[in-house]
């Protein structure tokens, strides 16, 4: 990848991982969020706790929904939350 | 309309705007959430609501959107708080009019369920044990999922 990757973290997963945002510049073998995710945890940190427990992730990229699988590429914002508890 | 916003909101002054001049309305249903001074059985000072600048509008935006292919809408308003909120605050306000009144309660009803499921806010809780982040419902889920499974009941 060239351009870097803006990486967001909302509520206890911003606790967690030590960190609000982050430009982040993966190797190309990120290919996914998943792939991202894997990546990030062994970058140290709090990120490997943050991410302990897939299920309750919830991922947006360039601020919509998406699964796992879904592909990143330079450039993109890829926000962390967990589910959301407004209204 | 959407707005998200960190002041309070005047409901009555909300409602008369959004009517305002459309005489083709003739029911207009509303949804106000307020903040809870208990929650699990303990007493909550204040809380602290996060959201997603950017995401957030989209989303509401999206949910309004769908409402209004749902359902024959004259005017839909979506308004939620962020930052610092006090037991018996206003949080949200939705409100749906139509013609008829079917349309406004089913269209209110499925904007706040989906607010509740898709809107990227987060409620973070002041107890005397401190902060705490309020935990998704299963039965919020549920109440989404409702609207996918019998879509059209305004057409029965």
């Amino acid at each position: 990848m060239t351009a870097p990757v803006k990486l967001l973290y909302f509520a206890w997963l911003r606790e967690k991982a030590g960190v609000g945002e982050e430009d982040v510049q993966p190797p190309t073998t990120v290919a996914t969020v998943a792939q991202l995710i894997d990546w990030l945890e062994a970058q140290g940190g709090g990120r490997a706790e943050a991410f302990a427990d897939r299920k309750v992730v919830r991922v947006a990229v360039n601020q919509e929904y998406v699964s796992l699988n879904h592909p990143v590429t330079a450039g993109d914002e890829v926000a962390f939350f967990p589910p959301v508890t407004g209204g | 309309m959407i707005r998200v916003q960190t002041e309070d909101f005047d409901l009555g002054a909300e409602l008369k705007a959004l009517t305002a001049g459309n005489h083709g309305i003739g029911g207009l249903c509303s949804f106000v959430g307020l903040v809870r001074d208990m929650a699990g059985g303990e007493a909550i000072g204040a809380m602290t609501l996060e959201h997603y600048p950017g995401m957030t509008e989209k989303e509401l935006a999206r949910i309004e959107a769908e409402a209004q292919a749902r359902w024959p809408l004259d005017a839909t308003l979506i308004i939620h708080r962020y930052g610092r909120l006090e037991p018996g605050d206003q949080i949200v306000l939705v409100a749906a009019a139509s013609a008829h009144r079917e349309a406004a309660f089913e269209a209110c009803h499925f904007l706040i369920d989906f607010l509740k499921t898709k809107a990227p806010f987060w409620k973070l809780e002041g107890t005397p044990g401190g902060g705490q982040w309020v935990d998704a419902r299963d039965s919020d889920d549920a109440a989404t999922a409702r609207w996918t499974q019998a879509p059209g009941k305004a057409a029965e």
